[in-house]
């Protein structure tokens, strides 16, 4: 039995939610952003550096990014408790499974702020 | 009675169970299911060689030549097309998701046709994408 103290809400139904609204928001930037390379070809520095001037695609960078910590870690979870449970891994499978959230998070929480270093140059 | 204290004894004991998927024959939209999470798996990973482009991409004019250059070689080139197969697959799988939440292609045959039609058009943009990158 997987008990549910490490979702993200406590609540599967807003869990459910939130990957519904942050997949919208990363297909808009997905489709947006490959737009934006597919009709610029041979783009240059310039060009490419002002786009990620304006405040507006800081903004909405920063939220996909955010959108991805929300999104994956539900997914993530949703896999680790899947897979690494105590049918496959015996009684003892939260050994295996909390650290693998633990890094699912870590990871998540380091591309956001990497992501926020990028944008504003720091 | 005894049916009653037998089916009890066997729902607290030894209930039969398979779910060993290795012997289970699973309809098309499994496999499209399984897709789904090995593809968001590869984009978790990939998020990290996708941000360390865009460093490059943004620090400097030097590092953004750098990273053209970098981008010329062939491994790079795999990689970023296996990054964007994935985001294709997850997107269109994705798309077909949000569809059977509002009960559009959720029936057995409809949900096969779903799946017919997420692996054709997903196969179909990365060819494209492959083409794009090489």
């Amino acid at each position: 039995m997987v008990t549910n103290i490490t979702n993200l809400s406590r609540s599967g139904l807003y869990d459910w939610m939130l990957q519904r609204l942050t997949a919208i928001v990363l297909g808009a930037y997905s489709v947006i952003l490959l737009g934006y390379l597919v009709m610029n070809p041979g783009l240059q520095f310039s060009q490419w550096a002002e786009l990620f001037d304006d405040t507006w695609m800081r903004i909405f960078t920063l939220l996909a990014l955010i959108s991805i910590l929300a999104h994956a870690w539900v997914g993530m979870w949703t896999i680790s408790t899947d897979y690494f449970n105590d049918r496959a891994f015996g009684s003892k499978s939260v050994l295996i499974r909390f650290p693998v959230q633990i890094v699912c998070f870590i990871a998540l929480f380091s591309y956001v702020i990497w992501g926020v270093q990028i944008l504003w140059g720091l | 009675m005894y049916a009653t204290e037998r089916w009890g004894k066997r729902v607290n004991s030894k209930r039969p169970v398979n779910l060993d998927i290795t012997t289970i024959k699973l309809p098309l939209p499994a496999y499209t299911s399984i897709l789904h999470r090995i593809s968001g798996v590869i984009l978790f990973i990939g998020l990290g060689f996708l941000l360390y482009g865009l460093e490059l991409s943004l620090a400097s004019e030097e590092s953004f030549d750098s990273l053209k250059d970098l981008l010329s070689a062939p491994l790079a080139k795999f990689v970023i097309w296996g990054i964007l197969s994935a985001l294709i697959y997850h997107f269109i799988a994705g798309v077909k998701h949000l569809l059977m939440d509002v009960d559009v292609g959720d029936g057995k045959e409809s949900g096969r046709f779903g799946a017919i039609v997420t692996l054709v058009l997903s196969s179909m943009l990365i060819i494209l994408a492959g083409v794009w990158v090489w």
